[in-house]
């Protein structure tokens, strides 16, 4: 029943980020296409030596503002600040930012070795300096055997790492990706989640990453900045952003929930057929119950602070590790319950979960 | 998948066209090429060498194909400065009107050549248009004569004619380059010029060397521009073969030259055929 999640870690976590200075400060960011808003009033600060990840849909605006940021694209309105030098009126040429493009975009006639060594040779580096740079850069990313190789003649994570190389090899103060590893087969994508990250951790540099798988989000990332539709949904840490959803949407979007639709009176929530006492301001509320804070019941009484119903089993789906099972209680309340994997459960069961792990969320408004 | 009928009624047709109208054609210039002219002006079927002796050994011909391949190196010159810039600009920078100054260019390729080269005839005659204008501003006091029959002119002309035809395989190629390795060059420092050099045009050589080699092998074969436009100083090898294979009625020796030339041709074709494949990368 162990819930995966402490929260006491997650707050210790976000006060540790919070306090390192910020590298880089997306200031009121608002960008359109026409009449089409595709984002709109984004304020993010990105720490020094931070792995941040952008996570949205698609068409959520994540790779706009990594764009942005890069300076391929020019906000609508709004500022970025490195420190204090104003980013935004710089050409992307001369922002200590570098990028790792989704399709990697390496350059087609020039060998491996020349790749990673393009940005130094443009900043007139000497041939020395730049001949042991790039060998380094190469050692690091394992690609020093295919160094005189062009990039059509390597495979595509060979290709990701050699973008990589090509973007750290100038030491940036900042590195972006945008969905490195969207081209990848799952294996080699969970491996080189692990590798990045202890590359990142190693080189000690800023990483803001881009993606909308939020598995990879939650394993990479110091904190997550939840984008929908051209807005900042929430900004905390893996751990924060799972137990603490601050609206349903953030609740739906990471990982499973079960979203309760309630009324609090006199210190009373009551959702369908269920009440239990909660110290939550009058009114009607909106609470996010996550599958796995839901168990089924031993016989005898529970303790206090514990909810217990009875259901009817709908549907049972294995998940290797775990299976959900989906229950329809009294009201037709609807609930999706995690446990053990542990054989067929019966057609009748009873639940429970701690009055606690029901989280309050706010209604995520409509957009378009 | 498809029925031996089928196949046979889709690949016949172009075989007999080419044998008939291709092959059959140069193999009978060939022949020609070997064969003489009796001083009672009948072609006198005997194989023999004499018709290449003779354009080895008489000045003319060498002088007249270098000048044809000296006015086909400058129009060459002359189209890629002109083509490649306006490619570029149309690829790069054109953004929405794209399209319409694309047409622009296309359009004046609807318009027959004989009718581009009398404009010229106008413009760059004694009384045309140009001389009229910079003596009534009185830049000049007589007509510029060496602006009408002279290499110029037709240089000029058939750098007017066979720009569009530069100009179309490097917008193609400059169009086909990522737009993301232009951004990554940026990325990665990279000022505009740079990135020009070390990215864009590289990567567009391959249009580059095609333009190069339709402005040059078209401008080499040219006859109607240095007919029009060439006078005397402005004769180009193809007016010699023009004249042999009429009013001169020398068939075999006309022959001769049409085969070296196809010789010089075709060489320059598979020349640039290896430069475009050791420059494209995909």
């Amino acid at each position: 029943m162990a819930s995966p999640i402490p929260p006491t870690i997650a707050v210790s976590a976000s006060a540790q980020s919070a306090a390192k200075p910020a590298l880089l400060s997306i200031q009121h960011v608002a960008k359109s296409f026409g009449r089409n808003a595709v984002l709109r009033n984004v304020s993010l600060e990105i720490a020094e030596g931070e792995f941040l990840t952008i996570l949205g849909e698609s068409g959520s605006g994540k790779t706009t503002l990594l764009r942005i940021v890069a300076g391929f694209e020019t906000a609508t309105s709004g500022e970025l600040w490195m420190g204090p030098e104003r980013l935004d009126h710089q050409p992307p040429y001369r922002r200590r930012v570098n990028t790792v493009f989704q399709s990697y975009a390496l350059f087609p006639h020039l060998t491996v070795e020349e790749n990673v060594g393009y940005g130094l040779r443009v900043a007139k580096r000497p041939a020395a300096e730049i001949a042991q740079r790039v060998a380094e850069a190469l050692d690091k990313v394992k690609m020093t055997a295919h160094a005189k190789a062009k990039p059509s003649k390597i495979s595509g994570g060979q290709q990701q790492r050699v973008a990589l190389a090509r973007a750290l090899v100038n030491r940036p103060r900042l590195l972006l990706l945008d969905e490195p590893l969207s081209a990848l087969d799952a294996n080699l994508r969970r491996q080189m989640q692990v590798e990045l990250k202890s590359l990142q951790r190693e080189v000690g540099i800023a990483f803001v990453f881009v993606t909308h798988d939020q598995e990879e989000a939650m394993v990479m990332s110091d904190r997550i900045a939840l984008l929908r539709s051209g807005e900042l949904e929430q900004v905390a840490t893996p751990r924060e952003i799972y137990s603490r959803p601050a609206t349903a949407y953030v609740a739906q979007f990471i990982g499973h929930t079960n979203l309760l639709k309630g009324e609090v009176q006199g210190g009373i929530v009551r959702c369908a057929a269920l009440a239990w006492p909660a110290p939550l301001p009058e009114g009607p509320v909106l609470l996010s119950l996550r599958p796995e804070h839901v168990r089924l019941a031993g016989p005898g009484a529970s303790g206090t602070g514990v909810v217990r119903i009875r259901g009817r089993v709908m549907h049972q789906a294995f998940h290797g590790a775990t299976e959900l099972i989906r229950v329809e209680c009294a009201d037709r309340l609807l609930l999706v319950v995690r446990t053990a994997s542990g054989g067929v459960v019966q057609s009748e069961v009873e639940l429970e979960f701690s009055a606690a792990d029901a989280v309050q969320v706010r209604e995520s408004p409509e957009r378009i | 998948m498809f029925s031996r009928a089928y196949k046979t009624v889709v690949t016949v047709p172009p075989l007999l066209w080419v044998t008939v109208f291709l092959l059959v054609p140069y193999l009978l210039m060939f022949c020609y090429s070997f064969w003489s002219v009796s001083p009672a002006q009948a072609i006198v079927h005997s194989w023999n060498l004499e018709n290449y002796k003779e354009l080895l050994q008489k000045t003319v011909y060498w002088q007249t194909l270098l000048r044809s391949m000296w006015i086909a190196a400058r129009v060459m010159v002359f189209s890629l400065l002109l083509g490649y810039p306006l490619a570029y600009f149309l690829s790069f920078y054109a953004g929405r009107r794209k399209d319409l100054l694309y047409q622009m260019v296309i359009i004046p390729l609807w318009v027959s050549y004989l009718v581009r080269a009398y404009a010229w005839k106008t413009i760059l005659g004694s009384d045309g248009v140009l001389n009229t204008l910079l003596q009534y501003v009185h830049l000049t006091r007589h007509p510029l004569d060496f602006l009408l029959y002279s290499p110029f002119a037709v240089v000029l002309t058939l750098t007017h004619i066979y720009t569009p035809f530069t100009f179309l395989p490097i917008y193609a190629a400059l169009e086909h380059i990522p737009r993301n390795l232009v951004e990554a060059s940026h990325d990665l420092g990279a000022n505009p010029v740079q990135t020009f050099w070390k990215v864009i045009f590289p990567l567009s050589i391959p249009g580059v060397v095609a333009g190069a080699t339709f402005a040059f092998v078209l401008s080499l074969g040219d006859f109607l521009a240095p007919l029009l436009l060439g006078g005397p100083s402005g004769i180009m090898i193809s007016n010699i073969v023009v004249s042999l294979f009429g009013a001169a009625y020398n068939w075999p020796l006309g022959a001769a030259i049409s085969l070296g030339m196809l010789v010089i041709v075709v060489s320059l074709l598979f020349l640039s055929e290896r430069l475009e494949k050791k420059w494209s990368f995909s």
